[in-house]
C-alpha cells in the first residue's frame, strides 16, 4: 500500500472523522469513565491515550481480518474476548519490559476494557471494512481520543496544580524532562479541578467550545452523528 | 547404495506436498464467501467459532504469561528491594535483604495479611534493623500498603507508602513525593511516645493531619503503631533467630 493512499478521499474522511467531526470525546461523548479517571494531569492523559491506541489499532485489525468468519449472533462476545485478550497482553508485556511505565499506567490499563469506544469501533467500522481502513480508523479515533485527553488533562492540571506535563519524564524517558513546566509558580492548587467533578466541568467547556467552532467555520451545522451515538450509547455502560 | 533413502525422502516430500495443497484448497473452499454465508447462521458453526476463539485467546495468554512470569517476578523483587533500601540506611547492613528473611504470623496484628515477611538487616552477621511490608487495611478509599524499617531497639528508621488509592490532592500527602509528612515518623518508637500520643493531633496525638483529610493520616498512624506492636511482640524471637541464622 502506498503512502499516498492515506491522503485519498475515503482515508481523509476517516481521519477527519476520528480527529474532529466524530471525535470520541467531544462529539460522541463516549469513554467518559477512563477519561475522567485519568485526566488529572496531561501526562496521565497522554499515557492512557497511547495505551488505548495500541489496543484499538490491534482490536480493529483483528476484528477486520476475521469479519467474514464471525457470525452476527455471537459477534459481541467475540469482540469482547478479543479486546480483553489484547488489553491483558499489553498489561503483562508492559509490566515485564517497560516496568517504570507500567507503574505509572498500571492502574489505567485494565480501564481500557471499560472503554466502550473500542467495542464501538469494532462494531461500527472494523466488522464491515477491509483491514487497512480499519487500522487507519482505529489509529485516527484513538489519536482524536488522545488529543482530547491531553487537552483536558492540561487544562485540569494548569488550573488544579499550576503545572503542565508533570512527571512526563517518568512516562516518556529522561529526554522529555523539558516538557515538565510550572505554569503558575507558588500556586496553592485548586482541588476541585483535580477531582472528577472538575473533569466534568472542564469537559463541558471543551464540548461547548467545539460546537461553537463548528458553527463558526462550517456553513452547515456539525455533522449529525446522533444515530450512531444512540447505537453506541446502548453499549456504553 | 545410498539412492534408496533419497527416493523414500522424495516420496515422503511429494505426499506431504500433496497433503499441503489439499489442505490449502480445502481452506480456500471453506473461506469462500458463499460457503461462510451458508455456515454462519448454523448453530454448530457458531459454537465452533466461539470455542476456537476462546481456545486461541487462552493459548495466547498462556504463552504470554509463561514468557513474562519470571521477568515480572524479577521486577517486583527489584521494586521491593528499592523500597526496603529507602527505609533502612545503607550503612546499617551488608547482607542481601531479600535473601535474609523470616516469615511470622501476623493474624492478630491487623496488618492486612495473615503472614508478614520480616527482612533482616545485618552487618557482619549482627542484626541491626528489620524491615517489612504491611498494610493499613482500612484506608479512606482502600488498603494502603506501607514499608517500614525499625532498628533493633524498636525505633523507626523510615516509613514509606508504596501504593494507595486515597483522594488525589487530599489524602495523597502520605506519599513522600507530595509531602514530607511521612518523615515525621522517623525516630519515633513505642518508648518515646505514649499510647495516647500515637495519634493525629485532632485525636490528641503528636502527628499532623492534613487540611480536609483526617481519616487517611489517622489510619496510617494507627497502622504504623500496629507495625511497631508487631515488632515488639516478636523482638526477642527475631533477635534470637537472627543470631542463629
Amino acid at each position: 500500500m502506498k503512502l499516498s493512499t492515506l491522503f485519498s478521499e475515503p482515508y481523509r474522511k476517516i481521519a477527519k472523522d476520528g480527529l474532529w467531526d466524530n471525535n470520541v470525546v467531544l462529539t460522541q461523548n463516549l469513554a467518559l469513565c477512563p477519561l475522567l479517571a485519568v485526566t488529572g494531569t496531561a501526562t496521565n492523559g497522554l499515557g492512557m491515550g497511547l495505551a488505548t491506541m495500541v489496543v484499538m489499532v490491534a482490536s480493529n485489525a483483528a476484528v477486520s481480518v476475521n469479519r467474514r468468519l464471525i457470525p452476527a449472533e455471537i459477534r459481541i462476545p467475540i469482540f469482547v474476548l478479543l479486546i480483553a485478550t489484547l488489553v491483558t497482553l499489553v498489561d503483562i508485556f508492559l509490566n515485564a519490559w517497560m516496568h517504570e511505565l507500567h507503574k505509572v499506567l498500571g492502574l489505567f490499563i485494565p480501564l481500557i476494557v471499560t472503554n466502550c469506544v473500542i467495542l464501538g469501533r469494532a462494531e461500527a467500522f472494523a466488522s464491515k471494512q477491509p483491514l487497512m481502513p480499519s487500522i487507519w480508523d482505529g489509529l485516527m479515533m484513538s489519536v482524536g481520543f488522545t488529543l482530547a485527553m491531553v487537552v483536558l488533562g492540561a487544562l485540569r492540571e494548569i488550573s488544579g496544580a499550576g503545572t503542565l506535563f508533570a512527571n512526563a519524564s517518568v512516562l516518556l524517558g529522561e529526554g522529555f524532562r523539558f516538557m515538565e513546566l510550572t505554569i503558575i509558580p507558588e500556586y496553592k492548587g485548586f482541588l476541585l479541578m483535580a477531582l472528577p467533578p472538575g473533569g466534568f466541568i472542564m469537559l463541558g467547556f471543551m464540548v461547548a467550545a467545539k460546537r461553537l467552532l463548528d458553527q463558526k467555520t462550517a456553513e452547515k451545522p456539525a455533522p449529525d452523528s446522533d444515530i450512531l451515538n444512540l447505537q453506541l450509547a446502548e453499549q456504553d455502560s | 547404495m545410498s539412492s534408496e533413502p533419497i527416493k523414500e525422502q522424495a516420496i515422503a516430500d511429494s505426499s506431504e506436498l500433496k497433503a499441503a495443497t489439499r489442505l490449502k484448497t480445502k481452506l480456500a473452499t471453506f473461506l469462500e464467501p458463499a460457503n461462510l454465508e451458508r455456515l454462519r447462521p448454523t448453530l454448530g458453526y457458531q459454537t465452533a467459532v466461539l470455542a476456537i476463539f476462546a481456545l486461541l485467546a487462552s493459548i495466547l495468554l498462556g504463552f504470554a504469561d509463561l514468557a513474562t512470569r519470571d521477568v515480572i517476578q524479577l521486577r517486583l523483587e527489584e521494586d521491593l528491594k528499592a523500597s526496603l533500601e529507602e527505609v533502612v540506611p545503607a550503612d546499617l547492613y551488608d547482607n542481601n535483604l531479600l535473601a535474609d528473611s523470616i516469615t511470622l504470623a501476623s493474624t492478630d496484628n491487623n496488618l492486612g495479611a495473615d503472614q508478614t515477611i520480616v527482612y533482616l538487616a545485618k552487618k557482619q552477621g549482627a542484626l541491626n534493623a528489620v524491615c517489612f511490608k504491611f498494610f493499613a487495611p482500612d484506608g479512606y478509599a482502600g488498603p494502603i500498603s506501607l514499608v517500614m524499617g525499625i532498628d533493633k531497639n524498636g525505633e523507626i528508621l523510615g516509613v514509606r507508602v508504596i501504593t494507595h488509592v486515597e483522594t488525589p490532592g487530599l489524602g495523597d500527602k502520605i506519599e513522600i513525593s507530595k509531602s514530607k509528612w511521612i518523615l515525621s515518623f522517623n525516630g519515633k518508637s513505642l518508648d518515646n511516645l505514649t499510647v495516647a500520643q500515637w495519634a493525629v493531633k485532632k485525636d490528641g496525638g503528636v502527628f499532623d493531619q492534613f487540611a480536609g483529610a483526617t481519616i487517611t493520616p489517622r489510619k496510617v498512624v494507627q497502622a504504623i503503631k500496629r507495625g511497631l506492636d508487631f515488632y515488639k511482640a516478636h523482638q526477642a524471637e527475631l533477635l534470637n533467630a537472627a543470631a542463629l541464622h
